[in-house]
C-alpha cells in the first residue's frame, strides 16, 4: 500500500484527475515516489481506448498508450459529477497534497471543485491545471486538440516540407507531452517547494500553448523583429537566416538529415570554436577515402564564418559529404562518428534504440511485471541516475479501480456496503 | 518571498539545454552564478542571427531566447589552478552545481562530485549531456539538432510517402531542460527534507524518449514500428491542416465526435457534399479521407484562417490558424499571458523577445531579466561575495585567472 521505501517525493499524495493529455504529469511524480492515485470514470478512462494495443487487441486492459504514461500510480474509479462522487473527492483532498486535471478552465469550479472550494478544504492543497491555452484570456474556452495547440504554437508552420502543409509529429497529445504536461510537473514542483515557506498550497495554471513557444526558437520571432522575414518550413534542410548589413535578410544553409545506404541519418555543419572540430572530423574521415573535392579541403571549420560563406561552397560541401554518406551504413557511420567525435547520429526508429549498447550498458531498461497479461514488459526506466539510493522500482499502470477496496474501505472507512451501493449506482 | 530565493546555484552550463533548466529556478528567484571564461565564452553566443545583423557577444538571438532570467555572469579561467581554488569557494557557497559539459570534463578540474562533497557534503550536482555520465557513448559529443534523431521524434514527422521531414532547429533541446528542471526541484525538496545532496546523472536521450513511451512499448511487444501520418490521425476526421486565403496561410481543424461533425458541416453551409451518407460516419469519413480533405479545403481555402478558427471555434469545433512568427507576435491568447516581455539591454536595446515559464503560480510570481553580458559581475562575486581584497583581484586578473 503506497510506497514504503524512501524516494525524493515519496510522503506526498497526489490525485490525478488528468485525461490522456495529462497523464504523464502523475507519471514523473510517481515515478519520484510520491503516491499517486489516478483516479478515472467507471468503466475506465476514454485514454484507455487509446492504441497501440498489447497484442492488436483494442481492450481498455492492454492500452499501451495507458500502460506507458501511467506507471507508478495506484488506480480508482469515481464519478466526480456526482453528489456523492463530489464528497469522496473532498475528502480525499483533506489528506492529499496535489490534485492535478486537464479539464477544460471552469470545469471543476462548475461541479465546486475549483481550487478556492479544494484549499478551503485544505489549505495546504496544491492544485495544477494542464490546458491548451491557459485557465484565463481570449481563448480559454478554444477546443485545444493537440493538431490545434500545434498549430497555434508557431511550431506547424516551421515543420514540414515547403512543398506541403504545415505539419506536426504524428503522435497523439504530443504537444501536451513535450511541453504543457512537463511544465505542469515544474510549476507543481515549485509550489511544493513553496509551499514550506508560505505555508499553503497554490494554484499552478499550464499552457501547452504557451509551453510550446519555447522550441519555435529565436529565429522565428527574432528575423520577424529584425525585418520582418518570415521563418517557413525547411525541410530536410537547416537553412541558415543572414542578416546582412544593408538589412535584408538572405539564406544559406546544408542538410540536417541526410541518405546513406540504409537509412537516414542527421548531421548538422557546424563551425566555429567548439562546435567545428565535429565537421572538421567529418571532413578529414571523408578526405582519407578520397573523397573530398578541392573546395571541401580547404575549408578552415574552426574560422568558418556563415556570414560571409556562399551557397556555391556550401553545396561543393553537400555534393561531397552526401556521396560519401551513400557509401556508408546508419550503423557504419554511427561507428565512425563515435570514433572521430562527430556529431552525427543515425534517424533511429524504436527497433534500432532498443539495440543501442550504450543504454544496455546503462541499464535502462526495466522489466515491469503485468500479472494480468501472464508476462512483464521491457520499459524504459527512469529519466535520471542519482548517486543516492533510492528506491525507483517500476510498477506498472493501475487496473481500473484497482485499489477502489484499498483507499475506499482501508482509507476512507467506507463500509463494504457503501461501495457497494457506489458501485452500483456508477458513482465508483 | 520567491520560491528559490534563497537557493544558490553555481552554473557551470552552456549551450541550450542546461541554461534552460537552470532558468525555472532563475525566473523564481535563486541566485545563479554563470561560470564563463573570456576566452571561450558560451557558443551560444556566437549563434546567428544577430540582433541588426552586427556580430557581438551580447547580440545572438539565440543567446536572448535562452537567457530571459537572471544571471551572475562572471568569467574564469578554468585552466589556471588558482581559478580552481576560487570555484571551489563559490562551490562552498553553492547548493546547486550545475553543469554540461562532456563526462569528465569536471574531473579534470578537480571538480568532480567526490570532489564537492569534499567542499559541501551536501552539494547537488545536475549533471546533464546527451548521453549520461557512463557507457561507450558517454564522450561522443552531440547536439539537440541530433538527438531528435536519435530518439525517434525524427522518423515520426513527415508524409507517409517520403522520407522524414524532421522537426525544425534543436527541438530536444527544449524538452530534455524540462526533465533536468523536475529532477533538480524534486532534490531541492528533497534535501530540504533530509538534509541530504545527490548527484543527477542525466542523459538527454534516455529522458525525451519518455515522450514516446507507447512506441517503445509498440515495438517490444508487437514489434511495430510507427508510421508517419501527416496530419492526420487514425481515430478522427477530418483532422488536418488545411490550405485558407492568402499566401502560405493554414489552418488546422479537428473534429472528433458526432456533434463536432454537425458543427463543422453547419459552419460550411451543410453543402450537397455533406449529405452524401459515406461522409456521415466517422468510418466513412477515413475510408474516404483524400476526397473529404479536398472537399474541406475547396471551402477552407476561400476563406482566411482567422475566419476558419473563430467560426469553428465558435461553433465549438477545434481549429487553430498555423501561425508564422507574425501571428505569434499578434496572438491575443499570448499576449495576455505576456508571452514576450520587453526587456532593455545596454547594447541590443529595448527588446520584446523574452518568454516566461509556459505557466504561472498564483501566489508566485516570475522574473525576467535581460540576458547577462559576458563578466558583467566579475567585481560583484569576486571582491564582495568571496571577499577577495581589490589588490589580489586586480593581482589575479593580470596573471589572467578571469579569462
Amino acid at each position: 500500500m503506497g510506497h514504503t521505501i524512501e524516494n525524493m517525493l515519496s510522503p506526498y499524495r497526489i490525485l490525478d484527475l488528468t485525461n490522456e493529455q495529462g497523464y504523464m504529469c502523475g507519471k514523473l511524480l510517481g515515478g519520484l515516489g510520491a503516491d499517486v492515485i489516478k483516479i478515472e470514470k467507471p468503466g475506465g478512462d476514454r485514454g484507455r481506448n487509446m492504441g497501440p494495443f498489447f497484442h492488436d487487441t483494442p481492450d481498455p486492459k492492454k492500452s499501451l498508450y495507458w500502460f506507458a504514461f501511467n506507471t507508478d500510480k495506484r488506480g480508482i474509479t469515481l464519478d466526480i459529477e456526482t453528489t456523492d462522487g463530489q464528497e469522496i473527492l473532498k475528502r480525499l483532498v483533506r489528506n492529499a497534497d496535489i490534485v492535478i486535471e486537464s479539464f477544460p478552465p471552469g470545469y471543476m469550479d462548475k461541479l465546486g471543485l475549483g481550487y478556492s472550494v479544494l484549499s478551503r478544504i485544505n489549505r495546504r492543497i496544491i492544485m495544477t491545471s494542464i490546458t491548451g491555452f491557459g485557465q484565463t484570456g481570449p481563448h480559454k474556452d478554444y477546443k485545444a486538440p493537440d493538431i490545434v495547440v500545434w498549430a497555434l504554437s508557431g511550431n506547424a508552420y516551421i515543420f514540414g516540407d515547403p512543398d506541403r502543409a504545415p505539419l506536426r509529429p504524428s503522435f497523439p497529445n504530443f504537444s501536451y507531452i513535450v511541453a504543457g504536461v512537463l511544465q505542469a510537473t515544474i510549476g507543481t514542483l515549485i509550489a511544493l517547494y513553496h509551499r514550506e515557506i508560505i505555508g499553503e498550497g497554490q494554484h499552478v495554471d499550464a499552457s501547452a500553448q504557451l509551453s510550446l513557444i519555447w522550441p519555435f526558437n529565436a529565429e522565428p520571432p527574432g528575423l520577424w523583429r529584425e525585418d520582418g522575414t518570415i521563418v517557413k518550413r525547411q525541410g530536410r534542410d537547416y537553412l541558415r537566416p543572414q542578416v546582412g548589413r544593408d538589412g535584408k535578410t538572405f539564406w544559406v544553409g546544408a542538410p540536417m538529415l541526410w541518405q546513406c545506404k540504409d537509412g537516414d541519418i542527421a548531421f548538422t555543419i557546424m563551425a566555429g570554436l567548439g562546435q567545428g572540430e565535429s565537421t572538421k572530423a567529418l571532413t578529414q574521415w571523408v578526405d582519407s577515402e578520397g573523397m573530398a573535392g578541392e573546395t571541401l579541403k580547404k575549408i578552415d571549420w574552426i574560422s568558418f564564418q556563415w556570414e560571409t560563406v556562399s551557397q556555391d561552397v556550401l553545396d561543393e560541401v553537400i555534393k561531397d559529404f552526401g556521396k560519401f554518406f551513400m557509401t556508408r551504413t546508419q550503423a557504419e557511420l554511427l561507428e565512425g562518428a563515435q570514433k572521430r567525435g562527430i556529431m552525427l547520429y543515425p534517424v533511429l526508429m524504436p527497433k534500432d534504440i532498443l539495440k543501442l549498447r550504450q543504454l544496455e550498458f546503462r541499464r535502462y531498461w526495466e522489466e515491469v511485471n503485468h500479472p494480468e497479461l501472464g508476462t512483464s514488459i521491457t520499459y524504459p526506466g527512469p529519466f535520471f541516475k542519482t548517486s543516492l539510493a533510492l528506491d525507483r522500482r517500476y510498477r506498472r499502470a493501475p487496473l481500473i479501480g484497482e485499489h477502489n477496496e484499498e483507499i475506499y474501505i482501508k482509507e476512507l472507512g467506507l463500509s463494504k456496503q457503501e461501495l457497494l451501493i457506489l458501485k452500483q449506482n456508477g458513482v465508483v | 518571498m520567491r520560491p528559490f530565493e534563497e537557493v544558490k546555484i553555481l552554473d557551470f552550463t552552456w549551450l541550450g539545454v542546461g541554461p534552460l533548466a537552470v532558468n525555472y529556478l532563475s525566473f523564481y528567484g535563486a541566485t545563479a552564478i554563470k561560470v564563463e571564461s573570456a576566452k571561450r565564452p558560451d557558443p551560444l553566443r556566437h549563434l546567428t542571427p544577430y540582433v541588426k545583423g552586427i556580430p557581438g557577444l551580447e547580440r545572438s538571438y539565440y543567446w536572448a531566447h535562452a537567457h530571459p532570467a537572471k544571471r551572475l555572469d562572471i568569467t574564469l579561467n578554468l585552466n589556471n589552478p588558482k581559478a580552481i581554488e576560487i570555484a571551489k569557494r563559490l562551490v562552498a557557497w553553492a547548493d546547486v552545481v550545475a553543469e554540461s559539459f562532456i563526462p569528465g570534463t569536471m574531473e579534470k578540474w578537480g571538480l568532480g562530485y567526490e570532489d564537492l562533497k569534499k567542499l559541501k557534503p551536501d552539494i547537488i550536482m545536475l549533471r546533464t549531456c546527451m548521453h549520461g555520465q557512463t557507457g561507450p557513448s558517454a564522450k561522443h559529443p552531440g547536439l539537440g539538432l541530433v538527438l531528435t534523431a536519435l530518439s525517434g521524434y525524427v522518423a515520426i514527422t513527415g508524409w507517409p510517402d517520403r522520407p522524414p521531414s524532421g522537426l525544425y532547429g534543436a527541438f530536444t533541446d527544449f524538452i530534455a531542460p524540462l526533465f533536468n528542471a523536475i529532477c533538480l526541484i524534486a532534490a531541492l525538496e528533497y534535501r530540504r527534507r533530509t538534509g541530504k545532496g545527490q548527484c543527477l546523472d542525466v542523459s538527454q536521450h534516455e529522458a525525451v524518449m519518455h515522450c514516446i513511451e507507447p512506441l517503445l512499448l509498440d515495438s517490444v511487444v508487437n514489434r511495430r514500428e510507427p508510421t508517419r501520418n501527416g496530419n492526420r490521425i487514425e481515430y478522427a476526421a477530418p483532422h488536418g491542416i488545411y490550405r485558407c486565403q492568402g499566401d502560405d496561410r493554414w489552418c488546422a481543424i479537428a473534429v472528433f465526435t458526432d456533434e463536432e461533425w454537425k458543427s463543422f458541416c453547419r459552419v460550411i453551409g451543410n453543402p450537397a457534399w455533406t449529405d452524401d451518407a459515406k461522409f456521415h460516419t466517422l468510418l466513412g469519413r477515413k475510408q474516404n479521407e483524400d476526397e473529404l480533405d479536398r472537399l474541406v479545403e475547396e471551402w477552407t481555402s476561400q476563406h482566411t484562417p482567422e475566419e476558419v478558427m473563430d467560426l469553428m471555434q465558435a461553433a465549438g469545433v477545434g481549429a487553430g490558424l498555423t501561425a508564422n512568427a507574425k501571428d505569434i507576435s499578434e496572438d491575443p491568447q499570448l499576449k495576455h499571458y505576456q508571452c514576450y516581455q520587453e526587456l532593455d539591454h545596454p547594447e541590443t536595446g529595448k527588446m520584446s523577445f523574452y518568454l516566461p515559464p509556459g505557466f504561472t503560480l498564483s501566489k508566485a510570481s516570475y522574473e525576467r531579466v535581460r540576458p547577462p553580458i559576458l563578466g558583467e559581475y566579475n567585481e560583484y562575486v569576486y571582491t564582495k561575495l568571496l571577499g577577495i581584497p581589490d589588490e589580489e583581484f586586480v593581482q589575479l586578473m593580470q596573471e589572467g585567472v578571469f579569462d
